[in-house]
C-alpha cells in the first residue's frame, strides 16, 4: 500500500467524494494542503474574505444539491467562518468546512493564529471534528460528508492541525460509514399516515405548510401531487419558496410577519394543517397561542427536535419528506372517491375572494418603487433567474414579487437572517450553475458587508448581477422605527455612501444606475445582457415600507396593511 | 405544567469533547443541570452519563431529543417512574470535639456510613445511598458543624426483570 501525506489523503477523499469546487483562503497552517491542491484538477476559488468562503460554499450547496466545501487557515481565518456556519446551520445546508490548526503538540500553548475552533463551533456545527491523528483522516473526512448530507443536513467542520496534514499513512479508501449514535429514521411509521389521510378526507378548510424541509429532500414532484389531488392550498415559509410552484392557482403566497394576506388569512382559519419541513419560527407563527388555533395539526420532519417544539401538533410524522409524501399519496390513490373539487369549493373561493379584496400591492409614482425593480427583473428574467438575496426589505420583496416555480432558484438566509450573505452566496451559486442568470437582490446597508467578493466574481469570471435597493436606509430596521418607535430614525440613515457604479468599476466590473422609475427596465436589460459581473444601482423611495407586516409577537391574522 | 425532577441514564461515545457538547446544549438552550456523573462502562469506548434535570413534560420531551440529536449520544433512557437502583456518595468534613464524638459516630452507625479520616478535631465520614437518605443524614450532622461536602450525584441503573 502506498504511502499518503495527510494533504494528499484530504485530495484524494475529496476527489471520492464527488467535488470539484471549493472555496477558500490559504494560511501559514494549510500552506502544505495548498501546496498539494495546486497539483489536482479542483477547481479552487480564491474569496477574499473567509466568512465569504463559507457564504459561497453555502450558494453553491443551496444551487446544486451538493455539499459545498471550503478551506481557510487557523486562528483568525476559522472565526472568520463562524457567521457563515452558524447561517448553514439554521438554514439546514449541507457543508464542510476545513479548517487548519496549529500542530498538535502547540494546541493549547496560545500560539501563534491558535483557537479553539472546535469548541467555538460546537453549537452551530452539526457534528464537527479535530483530527489529531493521520490515520483517522480518511475515515473522518468520510464522516463528516455522510453527515453533512444525511437526516437533517447540516454545516460539519473538520479542524486539521498542521502536522497531520504532513505526517504520513498507508490509505485506502474508507468502506462505508456506519455510526451506531447516529440514524435518521426515513421512513415513517404508517399507522400515522393512516391517520393523515382519515384527517385529509374530513377536512373542510385545510391547509398544506411548507418549508425548507420539501426542497432540501427534493419533494416538490409530490408536494405538487399531493396538493393538486387533493386541491389543498399550499403555503410556505421563506425556506419553503420554490417547493411549490408560485405561480400555480393553489399557491397562496408566503406567509408570517411579511406573508400575503390570504396564506395568513387561510393558515389563521384553516381547519387542517399538514406542516411539512418546517419548524414553526416565530417570523412564521406569530403569537403562537393564537397560532391555527381551530386546526388538527399534522407535522412531518425528519428531525424530532422540530416537533412538538413551538406548537402543539396532534399528528407527529418523524420521516423524509419526499418518502413520507410518496407513501401518502400512495394511500390517497388507493381510497381516491372524494370529489375534493367539489368538497374543497367553498374554502378555495373564500381564499380567491382575500386574494382579490386584499393583494400585494405597491403604487408606482414618480420615486422607484423597489417593489417595481423586482417585479420588473421576474418579467425579464421569466422568473428563470437564480435569486439570492441580502438581508431585510430586499429580502421580504424579492420573496413577495418574484415567483419561483422550482426548487433551488431562492437562496436567502433564512434562520440566522445574515447580511452580507447574497454576494458570496451569488459567487457560490454561479460557479455551481456557470449557466444560469444569477442575481442577487441587496440593499445598500447588506452589500457592503461582503463588497470584497466583487473582486472574487471579476477574478473568475462569475457574472452575477447585483441589484442594490438604494434606499440609503438600514430600510427593514429604520421600518421598524418608524412604526414602532416614533420615526427616531436612530443610527439608519447613511449619510455618507459609495458611488456603486464608481464602486463596480474599480472592481473591473460593469456599474449602471437608475434614478427614475422609465429608466428601470433600460438598466436592467443592459446589466442582464452584459457578460461580466454588474452592479445595478437603483435609487428608491427612501421610506417606503414591507407591507403586510405582522407587529413582533402578534397573532398573523392581525396584519398591518399598506 | 408542573416541573418535575428527572433521572436520565445516557450512553455516549467515550470521546474528547463530549461532555462539552451536552453541557453547551443544556447552557445554550436554557436547560437545567442538577447533578451529572460521568465515566466509563463495562466498554471502554462507552461512557454513561447519570443526571438529574428538572423541567415540564415539554421540555424533557425536548431534552431527551436534542440529546438523542448530538451524533455522540448512542441512547437516552428516562429512569423516572420506572424501578431503578440509585445510589450517591458523598464525604462529609464534620466538627468533632471531644464531647460530640461518641453521638456523631451513633449517627453514622446507623446510616451505615464510615469514618473514613479522623483529626484532633474533625472526622471525614462516607456514606452511601439514595438521595433522600443522604439528606437525611446530612440534616443529622449539620448541628455538628460541617466544614467541607462532597457528593457525587446520582448514579443509577434500571432494575432488570428478576425472574428468568
Amino acid at each position: 500500500m502506498n504511502k499518503l501525506t495527510g494533504a494528499q489523503i484530504l485530495m484524494q477523499m475529496l476527489k471520492e467524494e464527488g467535488v470539484d469546487t471549493i472555496f477558500g483562503y490559504p494560511g501559514g497552517v494549510v500552506l502544505d494542503i495548498y501546496d498539494e491542491l495546486a497539483r489536482t484538477d479542483l477547481r479552487h476559488i480564491l474569496v477574499r474574505h473567509e466568512q465569504g468562503a463559507v457564504h459561497a460554499a453555502d450558494g453553491y450547496a443551496r444551487a446544486t444539491g451538493k455539499v459545498g466545501v471550503c478551506l481557510v487557515t487557523s486562528g483568525p481565518g476559522a472565526t472568520n467562518t463562524v457567521t457563515g456556519i452558524a447561517t448553514a446551520y439554521m438554514d439546514s445546508i449541507p457543508i464542510i468546512v476545513f479548517t487548519g490548526q496549529v500542530p498538535t503538540k502547540l494546541i493549547g500553548n496560545d500560539a501563534f493564529q491558535e483557537v479553539d475552533i472546535v469548541g467555538i463551533t460546537r453549537p452551530c456545527t452539526k457534528h464537527n471534528y479535530l483530527v489529531k491523528d493521520v490515520k483517522n483522516l480518511a475515515k473522518t473526512i468520510k464522516e463528516a460528508f455522510h453527515i453533512a448530507r444525511s437526516g437533517r443536513p447540516g454545516p460539519v467542520l473538520i479542524d486539521l492541525p498542521k502536522d497531520v496534514s504532513i505526517s504520513k499513512t498507508n490509505f485506502k479508501v474508507p468502506d462505508d460509514v456506519e455510526l451506531r449514535s447516529y440514524n435518521p429514521t426515513y421512513v415513517p411509521n404508517k399507522k400515522q399516515l393512516e391517520k393523515v389521510v382519515a384527517l385529509i378526507k374530513k377536512a373542510k378548510k385545510p391547509v398544506i405548510f411548507t418549508g425548507g424541509g420539501v426542497i432540501l429532500s427534493k419533494a416538490h414532484k409530490e408536494l405538487a401531487e399531493l396538493a393538486k389531488k387533493t386541491k389543498i392550498p399550499v403555503t410556505g415559509t421563506l425556506m419553503g419558496l420554490g417547493g411549490f410552484p408560485g405561480t400555480d392557482p393553489l399557491w397562496l403566497g408566503m406567509l408570517g410577519m411579511h406573508g400575503t394576506y390570504r396564506a395568513n388569512m387561510s393558515v389563521s382559519e384553516c381547519d387542517l394543517m399538514l406542516a411539512v419541513g418546517v419548524r414553526f419560527d416565530d417570523r412564521v407563527t406569530g403569537k403562537t397561542d393564537e397560532f391555527a388555533t381551530d386546526a388538527k395539526i399534522v407535522q412531518i420532519d425528519i428531525d424530532p427536535t422540530s416537533i412538538q417544539k413551538n406548537i402543539q401538533v396532534a399528528i407527529p410524522v418523524v420521516g423524509d419528506c419526499k418518502i413520507t409524501l410518496e407513501m401518502l399519496n400512495q394511500l390517497i390513490n388507493k381510497e381516491n372517491t372524494d370529489d375534493y373539487e367539489q368538497k374543497h369549493k367553498k374554502w378555495l373561493d373564500k381564499i380567491k375572494n382575500w386574494k382579490h379584496t386584499t393583494p400585494l400591492a405597491y403604487n408606482q409614482k414618480n420615486v422607484i418603487k423597489p417593489q417595481y425593480v423586482i417585479e420588473k427583473l421576474y418579467e425579464l428574467s421569466k422568473g428563470e433567474a437564480i435569486i439570492t438575496t441580502e438581508v431585510g426589505q430586499n429580502q421580504m420583496w424579492a420573496s413577495q414579487y418574484y415567483h419561483f416555480n422550482q426548487p433551488g432558484r431562492f437562496i436567502s438566509s433564512g434562520g440566522l437572517g445574515t447580511m452580507g450573505f447574497g454576494l458570496p452566496a451569488a459567487v457560490g451559486a454561479q460557479a455551481g450553475m456557470p449557466d444560469k442568470l444569477v442575481v442577487d437582490i441587496a440593499g445598500d446597508g447588506s452589500i457592503q458587508m461582503n463588497i470584497q467578493e466583487m473582486a472574487t466574481a471579476v477574478q473568475y469570471n462569475l457574472p452575477v448581477k447585483i441589484i442594490i435597493l438604494n434606499n440609503g436606509f438600514l430600510g427593514m430596521v429604520r421600518q421598524w422605527q418608524e412604526l414602532f418607535y416614533d420615526r427616531c430614525y436612530s443610527s439608519t440613515k447613511f449619510v455618507h455612501t459609495p458611488d456603486f457604479v464608481k464602486l463596480a468599476e474599480a472592481y473591473g466590473a460593469v456599474g449602471l444606475r437608475a434614478t427614475k422609475p422609465k429608466e428601470v427596465e433600460s438598466v436592467l436589460k443592459k446589466g442582464i445582457s452584459s457578460p461580466g459581473p454588474v452592479i445595478m444601482d437603483f435609487v428608491v423611495e427612501p421610506e417606503e415600507c414591507v407591507y403586510p407586516m405582522v407587529p413582533a409577537g402578534a397573532p398573523i391574522s392581525k396584519m398591518l396593511l399598506v | 405544567m408542573t416541573e418535575k425532577k428527572h433521572l436520565l441514564s445516557i450512553l455516549v461515545e467515550n470521546e474528547p469533547g463530549v461532555l462539552s457538547r451536552i453541557a453547551g446544549l443544556f447552557s445554550g438552550r436554557g436547560y437545567n443541570i442538577e447533578s451529572l456523573c460521568v465515566a466509563e462502562t463495562a466498554d471502554p469506548l462507552v461512557s454513561r452519563i447519570t443526571m438529574v434535570t428538572i423541567g415540564d413534560s415539554f421540555i424533557l420531551e425536548q431534552i431527551k431529543k436534542q440529546l438523542n440529536k448530538l451524533i455522540n449520544v448512542i441512547k437516552v433512557s428516562d429512569l423516572t417512574g420506572l424501578d431503578y437502583v440509585g445510589r450517591e456518595l458523598v464525604l462529609i468534613k464534620i466538627n468533632a470535639k471531644t464531647e460530640n464524638r461518641a453521638e456523631i459516630l451513633r449517627v453514622i452507625d446507623i446510616f451505615r456510613g464510615q469514618v473514613v479520616d479522623v483529626g484532633q478535631d474533625h472526622y471525614t465520614i462516607s456514606i452511601t445511598g439514595d438521595t433522600e437518605k443522604i439528606s437525611a443524614i446530612l440534616n443529622l450532622l449539620k448541628p455538628f458543624g460541617i466544614r467541607e461536602l462532597a457528593r457525587t450525584g446520582s448514579i443509577a441503573l434500571f432494575r432488570e426483570n428478576k425472574s428468568k
